[in-house]
């Protein structure tokens, strides 16, 4: 079936098959690998892409439901050379190890930080519980949570 | 000195913050193929047939592959070379693998495979190691089904217990523990033309990989390449097994003349992959009155699974650690690696060390409690110090920081101030403090000295770049970023200017394994050696340039200087060019062996290891008296890594060690079924912390130069997930008086415990 969407800022028009997952559909058929499986089970949130600006497990749902739809995966948030402030703040705070959850993780502190720009610390432990880390026992990407919120207040 | 000890950014960060596609999954050739592996469904028992017949009706099946197209030795080799790749008849483990069908898509093999027909016999199987030991009616491995027996003797053991003022003994347990890498095991094989096999995936250790897959193809080194891919975590899960994963995508792919793509699912992952061995520990301690340790007997043994693989050696580094870093004179350890029906264990950080340091930290704070002194003045009376002896009979002459380590955590935690024990959490919880110290034979020591060397390269560009290329490999540790530190601070090039070329087995000789915390040691030396020749071209020409000796050379941040005359200065840059168009040589080969250690098997007795890290950990814990419930509130954790080349990549070891040491303390474990099946495979019913879980750590480190060591550093990593167990489980105690010996220390041991020790 033929869908439509918005993905990275860009409309996108694609053919799937019915029953293809929307982690497929951006690995395999668009080359968006940045988008990681760590689970396939929604347990794990490596696969984590915003749709409408709220992340999901893109293993678990299917690419015909993002038509008509917004979605935002990691190789979207850079503008031209620039990177994303949340993207240079997991980098100035070494909260980025093997980075296979890395994707997942900047994801889900940019929607939550779109939500919540000043999280207190039960908030950014909350906002990022669902993607799990196995390298760096998440002090640093607490860290880079905190930076990232400062570097978006400065820009603004 | 401008690049070490400065906390640089890391060499992938930006690669990994924007998703780039660098990990093993991300790759795709033209006209590849995709395997899914066929796996026993049974723990123990015959293969009668395997069928595809039913398969090869999928569109786009290719085949199935089995023993019978194995063109070399039927072989995985680690140490003995009991693993088959493919079983033949007898199955001895519940996933393990039979052989792979490959088609053109992932889910067309995955159908295929749900199609396959696998008939057997099943026999009764063996799960338990202490009933496999010796077993006299199945046997899975040899007569006795015990892969290694080790043993360590010194002084009088008897006589030293009679002499004690208070002697404990007890018996503790501890469970699997599963890597839970985010990035499952995967791997690409491609034949190339000329008949060389590449193999790219990701893994700790190319060169085993290169040897498993010359065994099963019959090909010489030369004719496989091996090429790591960016790996998404190991912690150990990636040494050997990946050669496993390895020979499942090549063998299918050398018959199809094809590459062919084998990335595995979770559940896959956590059911065939290698796990943290099972341990078993009756441990007895002694020490007399005026607090000396005076005499240490343990019986440890290890559930290794239904092959060998790392065992011995695993079994190895937990014998030599037994008595924790501590004199004592009088010891007995007889330590056994045991085969079962079970999932082959292996590597996991801390390598056999963390089971049998659980049960040795438990039992110094109830020496210390039996004594009615407090643990830390127990363990500061018998804590090794430079120019004692281990009790294993090595001298130790250098860099011993086990005294500071221990200090400065008790220092931080503010240990001594805690006179109240009877301190409560705001919301009524009983507050714990625990204690623990721990150390790690740094480098594979002398039970695998002959792997014990290591290869470098490194290239000087004619714009002042640099490319190095090593044998080891980076998996999130931060090894690539810390040697291109070193590599820049002997050119005296920015950082920036260094690049790492992926490990690739053909580029270094072989340089033995990434394990044991040995990559920044081993790697780092070879390095300064492969620097030695562009460096001497570099301070050759800036010396002629300066008009100065070459001597008085100083390569620093980027300016070459006189060391007499500092207003003498030229740019690194501009040497370079003028070597590059003098044609002097830019370029270098480095080699580096480890200092000789010895082990003498009969006694258990050798200089094992050339170096040891040291660490102490202090836990606090809130207890929930009315649920059992446990929440650590900090864990300061301090370790005497000789040199922080990085100390931010340190504090990332210790706070992510730490973390998974709380995992295994608190909720990891593997269940197996009646027939052996793994139950929990999956990270619903596999707990590890999550962001919501975990305590504040604070990270302490301690410098005691290492003299071999590259600037003075040594390895450490493992060391972080060690001691965290014990201390908790010492918290426990000091909170509400009870003593779990059994890991994990969930709520319900707490719970019965506590209504237990209140009747
Ligand atoms: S891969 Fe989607 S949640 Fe793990
Ligand atoms: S950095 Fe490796 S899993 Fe998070």
């Amino acid at each position: 079936m033929k869908i439509k969407f918005i993905l990275n800022g860009k409309k996108t028009v694609v053919d799937v098959p019915g029953g293809m997952r929307l982690i497929d559909l951006l690995r395999e058929k668009l080359n968006l690998t940045g988008t990681r499986e760590g689970c396939g089970k929604g347990e794990c949130g490596a696969c984590t892409v915003l749709l409408d600006g709220k992340p999901v497990n893109s293993c678990l749902i299917l690419a015909a439901q993002v038509d008509g739809r917004d979605i935002l995966t990691i190789e979207g948030l850079q503008k031209g050379d620039s990177l994303d402030p949340v993207q240079r703040a997991y980098i100035d705070t070494a909260a980025v190890q093997c980075g296979f959850c890395t994707s997942g993780f900047i994801l889900a502190t940019k929607s939550l930080l779109n939500e919540n720009p000043d999280p207190l610390d039960e908030e950014i432990k909350r906002g990022i519980a669902g993607n799990l880390c196995r390298c760096t026992g998440y002090a640093k990407i607490f860290d880079a949570v905190k930076t990232a919120a400062e570097y978006i207040k400065e820009e603004n | 000195m401008s690049a070490i000890g400065k906390s640089v950014a890391r060499a992938e960060g930006e690669e990994r913050v924007t998703g780039k596609g660098t990990f093993v999954a991300d790759i795709k050739l033209p006209s590849m193929l995709y395997a899914s592996v066929i796996r026993s469904p049974i723990a123990h028992g015959d293969i009668i047939e395997v069928d595809d017949s039913r398969a090869s009706k999928i569109k786009g099946y290719k085949g199935i592959f089995t023993y019978r197209d194995i063109l070399g030795e039927n072989v995985i080799p680690v140490v003995f070379r009991d693993q088959p790749c493919f079983a033949e008849k007898r199955v001895n483990y519940y996933g393990e693998p039979i052989g792979v069908v490959v088609a053109d898509s992932k889910s067309a093999a995955d159908m295929a495979l749900s199609r396959v027909n696998i008939d057997y016999r099943e026999l009764e199987p063996l799960l338990d190691p202490l009933k496999a030991r010796g077993n006299e009616r199945i046997k899975i491995y040899g007569e006795d089904n015990i892969f290694k027996h080790l043993k360590v003797r010194n002084g009088d053991i008897e006589k030293a217990f009679a002499e004690c003022e208070v002697v404990i003994e007890d018996i503790y347990t501890t469970p699997y523990q599963e890597h839970a890498y985010i990035e499952t095991q995967g791997m690409v094989a491609n034949p190339l033309p000329d008949g060389t096999m590449e193999i790219y995936g990701s893994m700790q250790c190319p060169f085993y990989v290169r040897e498993a897959v010359a065994a099963v193809l019959d090909l010489p080194f030369s004719k496989v390449r091996v090429v790591q891919t960016s790996t998404g975590g190991a912690f150990g899960g990636k040494e050997d097994v990946p050669s496993l994963v390895a020979c499942q995508a090549a063998i299918p792919a050398y018959h199809l003349k094809r590459p062919v793509k084998l990335i595995y699912s979770r559940d896959e992952d956590i059911i065939s992959m290698s796990k943290r061995h099972p341990g078993w520990i009756r441990y007895k301690s002694g020490a007399d009155s005026n607090g000396v340790l005076k005499a240490v007997e343990v019986e440890y043994i290890i559930d290794g699974g239904a092959y060998s693989t790392l065992s011995p050696v695993v079994l190895w580094r937990g014998t030599v650690h037994a008595v924790g870093p501590y004199r004592c004179e009088n010891v007995k350890v007889d330590t056994y690696a045991v085969a079962t029906n079970k999932v082959p264990c292996g590597a996991f950080r801390g390598f056999g060390s963390p089971q049998v340091l659980f049960a040795a930290e438990s039992q110094m704070d109830r020496l210390a409690e039996k004594l009615n002194i407090d643990p830390a003045e127990f363990r500061l009376k018998n804590i090794l110090r430079t120019n004692d002896t281990t009790p294993f009979g090595q001298k130790l002459s250098w860099s011993v920081g086990a005294e500071e380590a221990l200090m400065r955590v008790l220092e931080k935690s503010d240990w001594k101030k805690r006179k109240d024990k009877n301190e409560y959490a705001p919301d009524g919880k009983k507050i714990g403090y625990g204690l623990s110290s721990v150390f790690y034979g740094v480098g594979l020591g002398a039970g695998g000295k002959h792997l014990a060397r290591t290869g470098a390269r490194v290239m000087v560009e004619g714009d002042g770049s640099v490319s190095f290329s090593v044998g080891t490999t980076e998996m999130g540790q931060g090894m690539r970023t810390v040697l291109a530190q070193i590599v820049a601070e002997e050119l005296g090039l920015p950082y920036e200017n260094i690049r790492m070329i992926p490990t690739d087995t053909s580029r270094v000789p072989d340089s033995g394994p990434t394990v044991a915390s040995r990559a920044t040691t081993m790697s780092g030396r070879a390095l300064i050696d492969a620097c030695g020749k562009p460096r001497n071209s570099i301070l050759t020409e800036a010396a002629r340039m300066l008009g100065v000796e070459k001597h008085q050379v100083i390569l620093k941040d980027g300016m070459a200087f006189s060391r007499v005359d500092k207003d003498k200065q030229i740019s690194v840059m501009e040497v370079i060019n003028s070597c590059f168009a003098k044609r002097m040589p830019l370029s270098g080969e480095g080699w580096y062996v480890s200092p000789e250690t010895s082990w003498d098997e009969r006694r258990g007795f050798g200089d094992a290891y050339v170096t040891y890290a040291w660490s102490s950990n202090v836990a606090v814990i809130a207890v929930d008296m009315d649920t059992g419930e446990i929440e650590v509130l900090k864990i300061y954790s301090s370790h005497d890594v000789g040199k922080a080349i990085n100390p931010s990549l340190v504090e990332g070891q210790i706070e992510g060690g730490v973390i998974q040491g709380l995992g295994y303390a608190l909720t990891e474990n593997i269940i197996t079924d009646k027939k052996g099946r793994l139950m929990n495979t999956e990270f619903a019913t596999y707990i590890i912390p999550t962001a919501a879980d975990v305590p504040s750590v604070k990270p302490i480190i301690v410098e005691h130069p290492y003299p071999e060591g590259p600037y003075g550093a040594r390895g450490f990593g493992e060391q972080p997930l060690m001691g965290v167990a014990p201390a908790v489980a010492n918290a426990v105690r000091d909170a509400v008086g009870v003593r779990i010996s059994n890991l994990p220390i969930t709520p319900e041991k707490v719970w019965k415990a506590l209504r237990k020790y209140e009747d």
